[in-house]
């Protein structure tokens, strides 16, 4: 853009003839740079609230922190009475619930990306690209009400079954037995895969999209099935970008606040099964924090939501980096 | 020709296949299933005093939730009013100065990871820079977290819908005489005007269900108020306390709610993609 400003300022120095040159140069030559500093100034300021963001909740979780030091990170109690806090309860819970709603969003987003991108014929790929990107659009509370009051008792009607097969599992059957609640650990992860089957589908679908015809043609010439094709031509060209889209997926699953309120059950302690009721960092921070009544409660809190934020961002900034490979690898291919 | 190899093969393709399609009618089954459950419980309790009456007391018949409707509406105006020039002014440096830029690709990269950042995280922070000094929950403070989930996206969409601008617009407007800023708000603003609108759209979507931000921010009132330094009523929030309410009224009220906040963004996103076609025809 250098080049363009440059003609700008030439442009606007070499006047129309016959006027006051210096008097026009100088307004416009100013108003471009008081312009141009004006919006660099604001994207400055929007790029610098992430800092923003992580210096004041260090600031605000700093007395958790103190008071507890790294035992915060490695305690399970959580005892507002006696105000004793501590985070493994709610950043296993994070995780647990996040690696569920992994396991089932990841293969149905490749299932629906392939479907798009190769399988559906073009009058039906608008409409079903829609449909699923409409996963997207529906707030997370109403992904709540609907998992508490029908998804929670269609579940539980669901679970015994689960509690027979996949509980008789020797060793694995731990984690699948329980009293049929509906509600839990397993119930969230499974409304958080449903919210975030668009976003890791959608980019599938995109990269997929941008796999030079030219390698899949070659492929198909050579008598390979579409699943061949997508298997061992389209995927390990799009690795890096379906990884990225994967963890882009897992930053949303992290963070998700008020479905996995509704649906997780909150109780506050970690527990081997998965049909039980668990909680994670954000919903106690939904849950708690208008009722923290005391500054380490509080601060505690906060400091929950440090921790979250801190693990968001590194899933997030490996999702960037890993998405922008394929950009790179795409334009190195095309040229 | 290894006749077994090749049924092999296309037995694998096929199973394959058929899962993909099982997969994506999975995906639309709960997007059907979600739509119908909020058309189901909603609509039946819809009423006009739902627009024209304030919130219930616990366990009191009837009322409405007009406080929380003009409540939602005023945040979601106060984030449009301070998001928009704050994400299109970014959005121009991106998009104009900043385009081959290592400045520009890092501020990109930052408002990529805020795009996405968990938005309690985002309401912890209006918490900490707005409600903490101020000493009490106010509106102000929830505006301030819905405009910092809608900056990112309209700074995106600038970004990107100032990059679509041909070069060749700008060059005509320079060889004419007029000033670089002239340039942008005359004629690169004007040209990717309606793909801006369509972030600013979609973003409005996007914050007009977000409750987690808004739960230790706006707060809730019970009453109308209008007064943005204090607890406001407001859809999502009222939506959240009466779902999990033990009163069948406000369960009733709260799939009202979810209701008409659906059909609010399932419009705006319909008019965005209406817009976007309308755009994609001109050229």
């Amino acid at each position: 853009m250098n080049g363009s400003e440059a003609l700008a300022a030439e442009a606007s120095a070499a006047d129309i003839p016959g006027q006051a040159k210096s008097a026009r140069k100088a307004p416009s030559v100013l108003a471009d740079f008081l312009f141009r500093k004006t919006t660099g100034v604001v994207a400055f300021l929007v790029a610098i609230s992430l800092v923003a963001i992580m210096i004041s909740l260090v600031d605000e979780g700093s007395k958790a922190l103190h008071t507890f030091g790294w035992r915060f990170l490695v305690t399970s109690t959580w005892d507002p009475v006696n105000n004793q806090f501590g985070a493994l309860v709610f950043i296993g819970g994070t995780l647990i619930s996040s690696v569920i709603a992994m396991v089932i969003a990841v293969p149905v987003s490749f299932g629906i990306a392939l479907f798009i991108s190769e399988l559906s014929p073009n009058w039906l790929r608008g409409p079903v690209s829609a449909a699923i990107e409409l996963l997207a659009a529906i707030p997370s509370i109403i992904y709540g009400m609907w998992g508490l009051l029908v998804f929670a008792p269609w579940f539980a009607a669901f679970e015994p079954w689960i509690n027979d097969h996949l509980g008789a599992i020797p060793g694995l059957g731990l984690l699948f037995q329980g009293p049929p609640m509906g509600i839990g650990m397993l119930a969230a992860g499974i409304v958080l895969a449903i919210m975030i089957i668009p976003f890791i589908s959608s980019i599938m679908r995109d990269v997929f999209m941008v796999t030079p015809p030219a390698l899949k043609e070659s492929a198909y010439a050579l008598g390979a099935t579409t699943w061949e094709v997508a298997r061992y031509v389209v995927l390990p060209f799009t690795r890096t970008a379906v990884t990225g889209g994967i963890f882009l997926g897992l930053g949303r699953a992290l963070g998700e606040t008020m479905a996995v309120t509704f649906i997780i059950g909150n109780a506050n302690r970690l527990q081997a099964s998965l049909l039980m009721p668990g909680s994670s960092i954000a919903s106690v921070i939904a849950n708690e924090f208008t009722e923290a009544t005391t500054e380490l409660y509080r601060s505690s809190l906060l400091a929950l939501g440090l921790i979250l934020f801190v693990i968001t961002f590194i899933v997030l900034v490996l999702a960037k980096l890993l998405l922008m490979r394929l950009e790179s690898a795409a334009q190195g291919a095309r040229s | 020709m290894n006749t077994l190899l090749y049924r092999r093969r296309r037995l694998v393709n096929w199973v394959n296949m058929s899962i993909a399609v099982l997969m994506t009618v999975f995906g639309i089954f709960w997007v059907v299933w979600i739509l119908w459950t909020t058309l189901r419980y909603g609509l039946p309790a819809m009423n006009w005093a739902l627009f024209t009456q304030d919130t219930p007391a616990p366990g009191a018949d009837g009322g409405g939730l007009r406080n929380a409707f003009v409540g939602s509406l005023l945040l979601l105006g106060m984030a449009v009013l301070i998001g928009t020039p704050v994400g299109v002014l970014a959005g121009t440096w991106l998009g104009e100065f900043a385009v081959k830029h290592r400045l520009g690709a890092i501020v990109r990269f930052l408002n990529d990871i805020l795009l996405s950042a968990p938005s309690i995280v985002i309401g912890l922070f209006a918490y900490a820079i707005v409600v903490d000094p101020m000493g009490h929950f106010s509106a102000f403070s929830g505006g301030v977290a819905l405009t910092l989930i809608l900056i990112p996206v309209v700074v995106r969409t600038t970004d990107e819908m100032l990059r679509l601008v041909p070069g060749s617009l700008r060059e005509a407007a320079i060889a004419l005489g007029a000033p670089y800023w002239k340039v942008i708000t005359h004629i690169t603003w004007r040209a990717a005007s309606t793909g801006i609108l369509t972030g600013i759209i979609l973003g409005v979507a996007r914050i007009s269900g977000e409750t987690a931000p808004l739960l230790f921010t706006a707060l809730n009132n019970q009453y109308f108020s209008l007064d943005v330094n204090h607890a406001m009523a407001n859809l999502p929030v009222v939506i959240f306390n009466f779902a999990m309410s033990p009163y069948a009224n406000w369960q009733q009220m709260a799939w009202a709610g979810a209701f008409v906040a659906m059909v609010f963004i399932l419009l705006l996103s319909a008019g965005s993609r209406w817009l976007l076609r309308q755009r994609g025809q001109k050229h």
